[in-house]
């Protein structure tokens, strides 16, 4: 801000708590997909994320068999400790913990306080201690298994299950894999074409280069949608059809308009004079552009680099429309948006992950080469 | 062979085969059809200039062709026939989708978007740019707004379902709601018209962090006599902003605003994971994929319809660069 005497403290704050308020805005979404994402399945549905650091308490249910049941005095009697089934073992690992309440009906599973007894009914009674002893009694031999229902209190869980079931069961390792492939050769291959085409528009007179150039532009915002029927038929009709070639060439296609506007942009900035004293000093244009042009031209070539593997990385429409849909060739977005979604829809854990695992190449190499990723944005736009 | 070794394949055939037509083509062109020496070198080194440009654009040349500029014309001419693609039906697909209840919807969601989201993203890149710009933190600010432009837009559709979760324990709306003493969780997801809102947002919250790094390097590019004097003669802050500041980024505005139009006009993802298009959310990119290996007819001319829309902007935006080439 600038500084206007008297006030400048006050409008100091002001902007200091709006840009915080912002950034808080922008960051708690991914945030909380984040933290959810290494919680404990059954402990996102008890609490909410923004609870994940408390302790969490949960109901469990546990059967005690009619096989321990044992004979005291005119009935039966069962003893031990809801902390030690092993369905709950997870939670209590030394068998320690703090039974908060207790109930013998699913529909009431905190009706009875921890000590209290409790009537059965089918007749006997239960009763469950703090640290988690149950006694059941019966006043005939037991046939089935008596339910207990219990509340503990259960420290947070962090766990990275999550990432594991995604990784294996739910396909995304092989996802993961496909995407890459899918990614890395449609970004090298559109530079090397664009490169030469970019620096034909840029440092070499012709006719019609003002027409190509103005063309360029105007396919720049032609709407991909208006590709997909005609290209898949093509691509059907000469062989490929949905397959990885279909979906390299086609990200190629859809790249080069840009690609050709960004470097050429760059390339018509370069310094006149080293390209003209090349020339006088006999380097053909093939040498130009491959020893003075294109090591130049780095920035600009590695900003479409980045905005070209991030777009295919995160792209759906293309590889919905590219590649077949079997699991085979399903890349990640594919597969949290038809498959996950639909078959592990309130399953937040797993979708978190899913969505980090999609997202955190894409971050890396933000975060890593934001620099040049700006730099290019501001060579597209700014003039 | 395994699909990632396919991929090291064709990196390598398409680096070696691109590097290696490049090479030899300009080596022929030299050494064979116009060789710079004997009776005619001359002439053969003015027509090796005029053959050079087009051994160089040729590659992309085709690309562009097949891939962009044939799909316009093979698309029209598609969403001409009926849906096995074999009778010519006339302008039968678009008299069908005027008539639909649906195509109307998505339109109507469309221009919403277009007047919603371009608008409020830069706005809100606008503000950001300008707190940012002398905060001591600013640039780690920056980065985080940033951040979502690299998260794609499944991703971020499924940060936001979560936050819009219905369910006092997972969505944080309803969990703020909860907070203020609502008994029940809604879906917001599913209140007609109003959930378009909540879907844009999505989209505004990706888009902020791109308008804020150009508007931010507009601002900088400010001259600072023009502020100065401003402050001289006791303008206030807000006044320095609207008055002075914003009128002479207006051009960069204007560009920001285009490129977010762009991308809302092909956008898709986002109300396909969000909703699929039910509940009245569709717009026409999503549309056209709820006919996509369905009706090639149908999908076609809503595609169609979307390139109409681009149209004047795409024609505005080829006379700037060529008003740029003069």
């Amino acid at each position: 801000m600038h500084s206007i005497a008297g006030r400048k403290s006050g409008l100091q704050w002001a902007v200091h708590l709006s840009v915080v308020a912002l950034v808080l805005l922008w960051l708690i979404p991914t945030l909380g997909l984040l933290v959810s994402s290494v919680r404990d399945r059954d402990q996102i549905a008890e609490t909410g994320w923004w609870l994940a650091p408390l302790p969490v308490e949960m109901t469990f249910r546990i059967r005690a068999a009619p096989d321990d049941a044992r004979a005291s005095g005119d009935g039966f009697v069962i003893a031990g400790n809801v902390l030690d089934d092993p369905a709950q073992a997870r939670w209590f690992p030394d068998g320690a913990g703090t039974v908060t309440a207790f109930g013998t009906r699913g529909a009431a599973p905190t009706e009875h306080a921890p000590g209290d007894t409790a009537e059965l009914r089918t007749g006997g009674t239960l009763s469950v201690a703090r640290d988690g002893a149950f006694t059941i009694t019966a006043p005939d031999a037991l046939t089935r298994p008596v339910s207990i229902f219990f509340e503990a209190r259960v420290p947070p869980r962090v766990t990275l299950d999550n990432y594991a079931t995604v990784l294996t069961s739910d396909g995304m390792d092989r996802a993961f894999l496909n995407t890459l492939t899918v990614a890395v050769p449609a970004t090298v291959i559109p530079i090397l074409i664009a490169a030469f085409a970019a620096y034909a528009l840029a440092w070499m007179d012709f006719r019609g280069r003002g027409v190509l150039i103005a063309a360029v532009v105007g396919l720049l915002v032609v709407p991909l949608q208006l590709a997909l029927v005609p290209l898949l038929n093509l691509h059907n009709a000469v062989g490929i059809g949905q397959s990885f070639l279909g979906i390299w060439l086609a990200h190629t296609g859809f790249g080069m308009p840009l690609a050709i506007y960004l470097l050429r942009n760059y390339m018509v900035g370069l310094p006149r004079d080293i390209i003209e004293s090349a020339r006088v000093d006999g380097a053909t244009d093939f040498q130009i552009f491959t020893r003075i042009i294109l090591p130049l031209s780095f920035p600009a070539l590695a900003a479409f680099a980045i905005f070209q593997f991030l777009w295919v990385w995160n792209d759906l429409l293309v590889a919905k429309v590219f590649l077949p849909s079997g699991s085979d060739a399903q890349v990640m977005t594919v597969k949290i948006a038809d498959d996950l979604i639909g078959s592990r829809g309130g399953d937040w854990g797993i979708l978190a992950a899913a969505a980090f695992v999609s997202i955190a190449v894409p971050l890396v190499v933000f975060f890593t080469l934001q620099r040049y990723l700006v730099r290019g944005l501001l060579a597209g736009s700014v003039k | 062979m395994p699909p990632i070794l396919q991929g090291l394949f064709t990196i390598l055939v398409g680096v070696t085969g691109c590097v290696a037509y490049f090479w030899l083509s300009n080596l022929l062109l030299d050494r064979v059809i116009c060789p710079p020496h004997g009776p005619h070198a001359g002439r053969n080194i003015t027509r090796a200039n005029l053959i050079r440009p087009w051994l160089f654009l040729f590659p992309a040349l085709v690309v562009l062709g097949l891939y962009l500029a044939y799909p316009v014309v093979g698309s029209f001419v598609r969403s001409l026939h009926d849906r096995s693609g074999t009778e010519f039906i006339g302008l039968g697909n678009y008299a069908d989708l005027i008539a639909s209840g649906g195509f109307r919807v998505a339109v109507r969601n469309n221009i919403l978007w277009l007047l919603v989201v371009p608008a409020a993203a830069t706005a809100f890149g606008l503000l950001a740019a300008q707190l940012t710009d002398r905060l001591s933190w600013g640039n780690v600010a920056k980065s985080l707004i940033f951040m979502p432009m690299a998260i794609s837009f499944v991703g971020a559709s499924l940060i936001w379902r979560f936050v819009y979760d219905n369910s006092f324990d997972i969505g944080l709306i309803n969990a703020v709601r909860g907070a203020f003493g609502a008994e029940r969780a809604i879906d917001v997801i599913q209140i007609p018209f109003w959930n378009n809102f909540f879907i844009m947002f999505i989209m505004v919250w990706i888009q902020t962090g791109f308008a804020m790094v150009i508007l931010s390097a507009a601002l900088r590019g400010i001259p600072e006599e023009t502020v100065e004097a401003a402050i001289m003669d006791g303008a206030s802050p807000t006044q320095i902003f609207f008055r002075i500041k914003v009128p002479q980024i207006m051009g960069t505005i204007v560009v920001v605003w285009t490129t977010i139009t762009f991308l809302v006009l092909k956008v898709f993802d986002i109300v396909y994971t969000m909703t699929g298009g039910n509940f009245g959310t569709h717009i026409l990119p999503s549309y056209m994929m709820s006919f996509m290996f369905r009706d090639d007819g149908r999908a076609t001319a809503v595609a169609f319809v979307i390139m109409i829309l681009v149209l004047p902007v795409m024609i505005w935006n080829i006379r700037q660069a060529r008003r740029e080439m003069r």
